[in-house]
């Protein structure tokens, strides 16, 4: 994972772990400095009673040389990281947001779409954390194999207590960090769950408040907050236990340092500069020591979501499997059969043909399949069986009227290369031209997040002169105008007849006088097609539509 | 487009980790002016507060015992020899102080994570009991989103302060005190040169560390705009699909994603340069230390160990200080967060309880409203409405969308008051009725009835937390449900799924009105579902409403044909005002608004006369 993470971006990489090793030269390197600064410099000043000014000078110039190297090391491991991993975190949602658009609707539709923006967003951003630390980790390695090797070339004696302080220090990382990890992931839940119950019970206000249950909804969101409070502080007590013996152990190190140290300095084998230098470099160790156990720590997670990412991007996008046949002016379906995954098909064996330029309704229950058939004529599921003969340029408006957080115009346009006078014209079809106008922005007006802005009547009316803005040749209404009043719905029909001769359209629609305005109806009903015929020879004739069409109008009701 | 706060808009899993929310920078009130107040309001973080600043301290001397031993040890233990009294008691005071002062460290950690958290977790159910007070009547759903941030990811962000930043905070400052103590105590002079080194520092870190703010703003507005762009193209999938617009959106997804690379590269560039420039000046202070000190040599009482051992102090002054350009920006966002949690806290309640109140008599009570005018802020929604709703009759409100009747409805529950006007019920001034008599009287069945993710049993006990499972079947049998209710895969024990998500919007109704009945009011407020339900479950409904409405004083905001022909009076909305007012047949002999709306309504064209 992290070779192929790596591999995106390679050469800020390099350079960070280059940056990473200068780091580690360098802080060895300002130990021993200040050690020698101590033999030369300071001992033989208080010592003897006089230092020449000239070593005093290249002292303090070589603590400061080092130090800027050190410096130099840090920025370039830290600007080489940070490149290396935004940069792979982008490319990497670069080819995850290319492989969501091969992928086929229905893969989209099978998968809620939280989770596939979290593959887009959050995972990669995790399964890119790792790049950050990563050079850090490896100029800690080379800090340790320095030191280790500086400390029994220097004196084997300190070099056994520094050599064992490392793996004391390194194995209570790892189990802190294998301590928290359950508590961590409970307090994680447990966030959620505060979250959860907070999101209910104002959604819910209205009843809450109105049955008088302020008191226990309260009660409810207590025990949540307490029991997040618990898992916090459980965590929170853990690591101050470790963050407290991640300094006190150096801390008990130095000393045995001193200890052995001031018999070694007597024995004469090392001086006391050197002493100093151990002990100094001992107390720069334990920070980056810290920074491993986090390392590792963040790997599971890291490798968890590289994983689902990876998943994404080796999923197949399915050949093309059925006939895509030539053009036609009509509508011409024989046979067609789909079905969601391995569940039972929705649309089975249904042909029909309509001819160029007239309306279509289709009526059906809920779960009828009239939403996958118009899908299916639009090309944008592939059916299991059966050929769809219909014209090339087709344009599909649904209920749900989604609009992006850009302009009116653009929202039209939807990228199209489409002139001001077409977006205009398509608006006044649609009946929303005249709205559009009286803003004051007019058609440069930007839309709130999800078209929030708008009434859903208005959503529905922009999102069908996307449709009308190239003059389609089939038109697919999935009740595209059920949030439209039946006076501005019946404009736009007559509108779309005069101005669309040549389009055929096929609508579903509930509202009776909708139904009524189709120059045909298809009765739709367990993925059949039931019957075909005017409204009112289907009212007459097929007992079924007649309830059903009973029920909508009962149901006949403000949006 | 609104991206200043996008944890309301995507679920908090999705949230990115650093929990970006837009610094407020027009700040309402200082951030110390903050901190008062956050302090007064949560007694928890007072109490032992003291204490846990005082084992700080004692935890702080700890590190410095390091440097104090090199001291001794260079100064005194080396002459003395290793194996002298000297170095023995050096070695076992060293160690009793690390031990001791280790345990005071934790033990002030642990006190201040268990204080912090308890009075998040106040803070948190005290906002969240405020804001069930607040008026409901201008809830939006977006204000609502927003509501639920203050609770989650506001609180969440001071407690990720609380245990790094606030735990730096407290551990450095102690470390920083004690060394400038030990600093002071060892050699006057130096440490003058220590400070005077180091205030440029100060002075140049702050002012990236204002640029670094900025950046991270940057950064999370970025974030903010790529969630936008990435959520819009997956969940408007269909729609791109059906235009061929894949090329179009995925280039914006695109341009949000290398815009939030750039931000997050520059702000990490920023970053690289400040965390290592206090290495580059504790180079600097433990040169001119050593310069200055050889310079002064071993007059009035300077040494080799004391010289050597400040060179140690300068590096442990200087370690927190890459930390905290860090922390200020956590801390920022943590005040951030706890002004909009105190603000909520801040805003009155505008619907207030009367204390006690009168109870309301038993038995169907009459409602009359006199001359009430309601606004949202400056836009006016009822004027001057009057009218009567007779005690044990059946009143249906009609009229467009936006023609008040929701809104009239929130009045008689009390969700808000009226801006001008009154309303009596049994003769009582509303807003004089004890809360809880007014809680038991009156049930509101929401449209759509909005369910919680439990049981349908454990739904229906809501309406009357003490009712028994007997009770409640009785309901659904009084309602007659008791086959729908049988028919469900559990039972009376079926989930129902977030929001009632498992059963349709007719069928949430149905809960809810057993829901009304088990609370066994004497006024019901009923807002009819205005989506099309299935035809099995639209005649299980009307039973059911009449069951319920019998005996009792109803108030229906009709979409129904029928629910108007049955009701006793009606009542039609316009604008705002009351139109027109009597019983169905009547109002259809007046050929007024009314039968307008009757005729198109029972053409099976529409109720609305007025929407465009």
């Amino acid at each position: 994972m992290l070779r192929r993470e790596v591999a995106l971006h390679p050469r800020p990489f390099a350079a960070g772990v280059f940056g990473a090793v200068v780091y580690a030269a360098a802080t060895v390197g300002s130990s021993w400095v200040l050690g020698r600064v101590v033999d030369r410099v300071i001992r033989p000043r208080f010592e003897v009673g006089d230092v020449p000014g000239s070593t005093v000078a290249v002292g303090a110039a070589a603590i400061v040389a080092v130090g800027v190297l050190k410096a130099a090391g840090i920025v370039c491991r830290r600007v080489g990281a940070s490149l290396a991993k935004f940069g792979v975190e982008a490319t990497l949602r670069e080819q995850v947001v290319a492989k969501y658009q091969r992928l086929p609707l229905q893969w989209h539709q099978s998968l809620p779409t939280g989770r596939l923006l979290s593959h887009g967003y959050a995972d990669i951003e995790a399964a890119a954390d790792i790049l950050a630390p990563l050079p850090y980790a490896t100029g800690v390695v080379a800090l340790l194999v320095i030191t280790a090797a500086w400390m029994l070339l220097t004196d084997p004696f300190l070099a056994v207590i520094g050599l064992l302080l490392l793996p004391v220090l390194i194995a209570m990382n790892l189990h802190f960090q294998r301590q928290v990890e359950h508590p961590a992931r409970v307090e994680r839940e447990r966030v959620g769950d505060v979250s959860a119950v907070a999101h209910e019970s104002f959604d819910g206000a209205m009843v809450v408040k109105t049955l008088g249950a302020e008191n226990d909804e309260t009660e409810r969101f207590r025990r949540q907050a307490e029991a997040l409070r618990d898992a916090k502080v459980t965590v929170s007590v853990m690591r101050s236990r470790f963050e407290t013996l991640i300094d006190a152990v150096p801390a008990v190190g130095t000393i045995a340092v001193l200890v052995v140290g001031a018999w070694r300095v007597e024995a004469g084998a090392i001086t006391p500069g050197t002493l100093v230098a151990f002990v100094n470099l001992l107390t720069l160790l334990v920070f980056p020591l810290r920074l491993i156990g986090y390392v590792l720590g963040d790997l599971p997670r890291t490798v968890a979501s590289f994983d689902r990412i990876d998943w994404v991007l080796t999923q197949e996008v399915p050949a093309k499997a059925v006939r895509r046949e030539a053009p036609s002016a009509g509508v011409d379906i024989e046979g067609l059969t789909f079905a969601y995954g391995d569940n039972p098909p929705v649309v089975i064996d249904v042909s029909f043909s309509l001819r160029p330029g007239s309306t279509v309704a289709v009526v059906g229950p809920t779960g009828s399949g009239k939403t996958t058939l118009l899908l299916l004529l639009a090309r944008l599921l592939e059916p299991a069986s059966g050929a769809i003969h219909a014209p090339d340029d087709i344009a599909l408006a649904f209920q749900e009227a989604f609009l992006f957080s850009e302009t009116l115009r653009d929202n039209i346009a939807l990228g199209r290369d489409v002139s001001q006078e077409q977006v205009e014209a398509a608006a006044r079809v649609a009946r929303i031209h005249d709205f559009i106008a009286s803003l004051p922005d007019g058609y440069d007006t930007v839309v709130g997040e999800r078209g929030a802005t708008l009434s859903g009547g208005q959503r529905q009316r922009v999102a069908l002169a996307r449709a009308l803005v190239t003059t389609p040749r089939l038109l697919l209404l999935d009740d595209a105008t059920s949030a439209v009043d039946p006076t501005t719905e019946s404009e736009i029909l007559d509108a779309l007849g005069t101005r669309l001769r040549e389009t055929t359209t096929v609508m579903v629609a509930t509202r009776p006088s909708t139904v009524a305005l189709a120059d045909e109806v298809l009765f739709l009903a367990d993925g059949r097609v039931q019957a075909r015929g005017t409204h009112e020879e289907l009212l007459a004739t097929v007992p079924a539509y007649a309830l059903l069409a009973r029920a909508y109008e009962q149901a006949g009701v403000s949006p | 487009m609104t991206t200043t706060d996008p944890a309301t808009t995507y679920p908090t899993v999705l949230a990115p980790r650093s929990g970006h929310q837009t610094r407020d920078l027009g700040a309402r009130s200082s951030t110390w002016e903050v901190l008062r107040r956050g302090w007064r309001t949560s007694p928890e973080l007072q109490q032992g507060a003291a204490a846990t600043l005082a084992l700080a301290l004692v935890g702080a001397a700890g590190r410095v015992a390091v440097p104090v031993l090199v001291q001794l040890t260079l100064d005194h233990g080396l002459d003395a020899g290793a194996g002298s009294r000297t170095m023995w008691t050096l070695t076992g005071v060293g160690l009793a102080v690390v031990i001791v002062t280790a345990v005071a460290a934790q033990a002030s950690r642990r006190r201040l994570a268990t204080a912090g958290e308890s009075a998040l977790a106040a803070l948190r159910v005290r906002a969240f009991r405020h804001i069930h007070r607040l008026s409901l009547a201008t809830q939006t759903d977006e204000r609502r989103g927003a509501l639920v941030s203050r609770v989650t990811t506001d609180v969440e962000t001071l407690s990720q302060f609380l245990s790094w930043g606030g735990v730096a905070w407290l551990v450095n400052s102690a470390l920083m005190l004690s060394v400038l103590v030990v600093m002071a105590v060892y050699d006057w002079r130096l440490t003058l040169v220590t400070i005077a080194v180091l205030v440029p520092m100060f002075v140049v870190l702050q002012a990236v560390q204002r640029r670094l703010s900025r950046a991270y703003d940057t950064v999370r507005q970025r974030i903010g705009e790529l969630l936008t762009a990435l959520s819009e193209m997956l969940m408007g999938t269909a729609a791109i699909r059906a235009y061929g617009a894949e090329a179009h959106v995925g280039q914006r997804v695109h341009e949000a994603n290398q815009q939030s690379r750039r931000a997050n590269v520059r702000a990490a560039v920023i970053s690289a340069f400040l965390f290592p420039s206090a290495d580059v000046f504790s180079a600097m202070t433990v040169a001119s230390v050593v310069g200055v000190g050889v310079m002064l040599g071993p007059a009035d009482g300077l040494s080799a160990g004391r010289l050597v051992a400040f060179v140690f102090l300068v590096l442990l002054f200087l370690e927190p200080v890459a930390e905290f350009t860090e922390v200020v920006d956590q801390t920022q966002l943590a005040v951030a967060g706890w002004r909009k949690v105190l603000d909520v806290l801040d805003t009155p309640a505008d619907v207030v309880d009367p204390d006690p109140g009168v109870p309301l008599p038993p038995g169907p009570p009459e409602i009359v409203v006199t001359r009430v005018s309601f606004s949202y802020g400056s836009t006016p929604v009822l004027r001057d409405v009057s009218l009567v709703v007779p005690a044990g009759r059946r009143v249906a409100l009609v009229g467009a969308t936006g023609s008040g009747k929701t809104t009239l409805a929130k009045l008689l529950t009390r969700l808000a008051d009226p801006t001008s006007g009154r309303i009596l019920v049994s003769g009582i001034d509303l807003r004089h009725i004890a809360p809880t008599s007014l809680r038991s009287s009156f049930v509101l069945v929401p449209q759509e009835g909005f369910l919680f993710d439990t049981t349908v049993i454990e739904n229906v006990r809501f309406g009357r937390p003490s009712a028994t499972d007997d009770e409640v079947r009785l309901a659904f049998v009084e309602l007659g449900l008791e086959p729908w209710v049988d028919g469900l895969p559990h039972g009376l024990h079926t989930p129902v799924g977030q929001r009632g998500e498992q059963l349709s919007v007719g069928e949430r109704q149905l809960v809810s009105l057993a829901r009304a009945y088990i609370a066994n009011p004497t006024c019901l407020i009923l807002d009819e579902a205005t989506s099309a339900v299935d035809p099995a479950t639209e005649v299980r409904l009307t039973r059911a409403v009449e069951s319920l409405a019998r005996g009792r004083t109803s108030v229906t905001i009709a979409h129904r044909l029928a629910t108007a022909e049955r009701a006793d009076l009606v009542l039609v909305l316009g604008h705002g005002r009351l139109v027109e007012a009597g019983a169905h047949a009547e109002l259809l002999a007046r050929h007024g608004v009314y039968a307008e709306l009757h005729r198109r309504w029972a053409a099976g064209i529409e109720v609305d006369p007025v929407t465009g």
